[in-house]
């Protein structure tokens, strides 16, 4: 019997990341884990998600790997780059948020260097989902981070101007971020390229949905967006990336459940991603990310 | 679709007073111009004028390439000006074109091969232009068939129904587009489709040229077509290409959606 492969017209652009340490990401030539069709020349990644604050609405079991650290950032990252060999590390400026500490501009940009000293993996910075304060926040962050090419985040289709114009003068990536809509997503990264911002700059980010609260739209969107680049849709063809572990604890199984649930749940969603074309998974419990590592280890070899 | 930019031939004025006085200048920007208005390849014809057309082929091709490596759709009846052309070649060139003649498919089958070049093959033979879509069908056949018999690959092969000017052959259009429907179910995979557009509107007032041009591209679009040599200077004509490619499903809808065909 003749084994049909699919030959693609075009591939998925490659993103770098980092600047000490740097991680390519993208670059693949047909679907992931598909034998013979796909040589993932990157393979796909684990970000750990660090807060600038203690995340106190975080569960217990959660929460309890990370001891003390969660109260100082730097260590917490030093934790999660030496202790649970996270690939890079997403931090979360959740305490400039004006309903929580409302920290400053300087505030936020002091945390991340000291998050820069700790680690030399590559960085992934995100605000705290307040959007007027995040254009402030992101756009002094990325200044102070000038150089290091992180990727900054969230650019979405009503703000994304103040983000993308302080990528691009500090020389960072950034996040495009669509409501799980493949239409929206592809507007967005042209209107991201209009500012004359470098295509191989943009990590897609279908708003990820867990396990069992919408998973499969996203796992269909995920996976037609890299259909559509394979194909030759210049505009769909980076690389993508799921905040996992943000949206398997969310869950009331992951919360509630028996001790291993969420990360199980965790686990469920980050394969589930990965199948669909994911480069860069953002998770959050250790154990979690042992396993998705293995996984991923197992699938390109 | 693929599209070939019909501009650099000698019918066009500018064009064969550029080959005459060898002004390599207006060939660069019409080169350019294509390509940047979204040309894939750029036909090559020296017209019907020229002396030397050997040597204008030379010219032209040269000239062409050194400006830029994009494909060329060599156009001549004269095999060994095809054979100049496409020995000169930097891409992947295209023959324009064969017919169904034998001794004709014979010699350009062998050149493709050589030269590793696509084709483009006329529904018509020594009789002529088929009335209607049956006609033309069977020459379709007759052009795959001989493709199988001297191993050539169908994936590289363009069937054009040739369209003729609606002003004096009204009933040929929808012969072609029944054609191009049914030439999709010649061969697995199939042979490829190719238009060469402007002749449709050859003949008709000036102010009208564009709009008919578009209309049947439209229609030529719903029913399959492939490739088209056409004005890819004519921005009505490529805005209606786009838009009738997204509403056949050939690239994802988004707002800018003519900006985004147009960055690819």
């Amino acid at each position: 019997m003749e084994r049909l492969i699919e030959k693609w017209q075009d591939k998925i652009g490659e993103v770098t990341l980092g600047s000490k340490k740097t991680i390519k990401i993208g670059g693949e030539t047909g679907i992931y884990f598909i034998d013979g069709e796909d040589r993932c020349p990157n393979p796909p990644c684990v970000a750990m998600e660090v807060w600038d604050m203690e995340p106190e609405a975080w569960p217990e079991a959660l929460k309890s790997n990370f001891g003390k650290a969660l109260k100082t950032p730097g260590d917490w990252v030093k934790m999660c780059v030496d202790k649970f060999s996270a690939d890079l590390i997403c931090l979360r400026l959740a305490s400039t948020h004006p309903d929580t500490k409302n920290a400053s501009c300087e505030e936020a940009g002091k945390t991340l260097e000291k998050v820069m000293k700790s680690v030399s993996v590559p960085l992934i910075v995100i605000g705290s989902s307040a959007i007027e304060k995040d254009n402030e926040v992101l756009a002094h962050c990325a200044n102070v981070a000038k150089g290091e090419n992180c990727l900054f985040g969230i650019a979405t289709q009503a703000n994304y101007k103040t983000l993308t114009a302080a990528c691009l003068s500090a020389g960072h990536a950034i996040i495009s971020e669509a409501p799980i809509d493949i239409n929206i997503a592809k507007q967005l990264n042209i209107l991201i390229c209009d500012m004359q911002f470098p295509a191989d700059k943009i990590v897609i980010h279908h708003a990820t949905g867990a396990l069992g609260y919408g998973l499969e739209y996203t796992y269909s969107i995920m996976e037609r967006t890299r259909l559509a680049g394979l194909s030759g849709d210049r505009m769909l063809s980076m690389p993508m990336m799921s905040f996992v572990g943000q949206e398997a604890w969310r869950t009331k199984e992951a919360k509630t459940g028996l001790l291993d649930t969420g990360i199980l749940w965790e686990i469920a969603t980050a394969t589930a991603c990965l199948n669909s074309g994911a480069d860069i998974l953002v998770m959050n419990h250790p154990k979690a990310v042992e396993e998705t590592k293995k996984a991923i280890n197992k699938l390109t070899l | 679709m693929f599209i070939i930019g019909e501009r650099i031939n000698g019918m066009f004025k500018d064009v064969a007073r550029a080959i005459k006085e060898k002004d390599k200048s207006v060939i660069h920007d019409l080169a350019l111009k294509q390509v940047s208005c979204g040309a894939n390849a750029l036909d090559v014809n020296v017209g019907p004028a020229s002396a030397s057309p050997k040597e204008a082929m030379e010219w032209l091709v040269k000239t062409i390439e050194d400006v830029t490596d994009i494909s060329l759709a060599i156009d001549t009846t004269k095999q060994d000006v095809m054979e100049l052309g496409l020995s000169l070649c930097k891409s992947k060139p295209i023959i324009n074109s064969v017919n169904a003649n034998e001794e004709k498919m014979k010699a350009l089958f062998g050149l493709a091969k050589k030269y590793k070049a696509s084709i483009i093959g006329l529904t018509m033979d020594k009789s002529g232009i088929p009335k209607d879509s049956e006609g033309r069908m069977e020459l379709a056949m007759k052009i795959v068939a001989s493709c199988v018999e001297y191993g050539i690959d169908i994936a590289g092969l363009y069937l054009d129904a040739v369209i003729l000017p609606v002003n004096v052959a009204q009933p040929h259009a929808k012969e072609v587009l029944k054609t191009i429907r049914d030439s999709k179910l010649l061969a697995e995979p199939s042979p490829k489709t190719v238009l060469g557009l402007s002749n449709i509107s050859q003949g008709s007032p000036a102010e009208y040229k564009s709009l008919i041009n578009r209309t049947f591209l439209t229609m030529a679009i719903a029913n399959g077509l492939d490739a088209a040599i056409l004005d890819v200077t004519d921005k009505e004509l490529m805005d209606s290409l786009i838009t009738a490619e997204l509403l056949m499903e050939k690239q994802l809808y988004c707002n800018s959606y003519l900006e985004a065909y147009r960055k690819k």
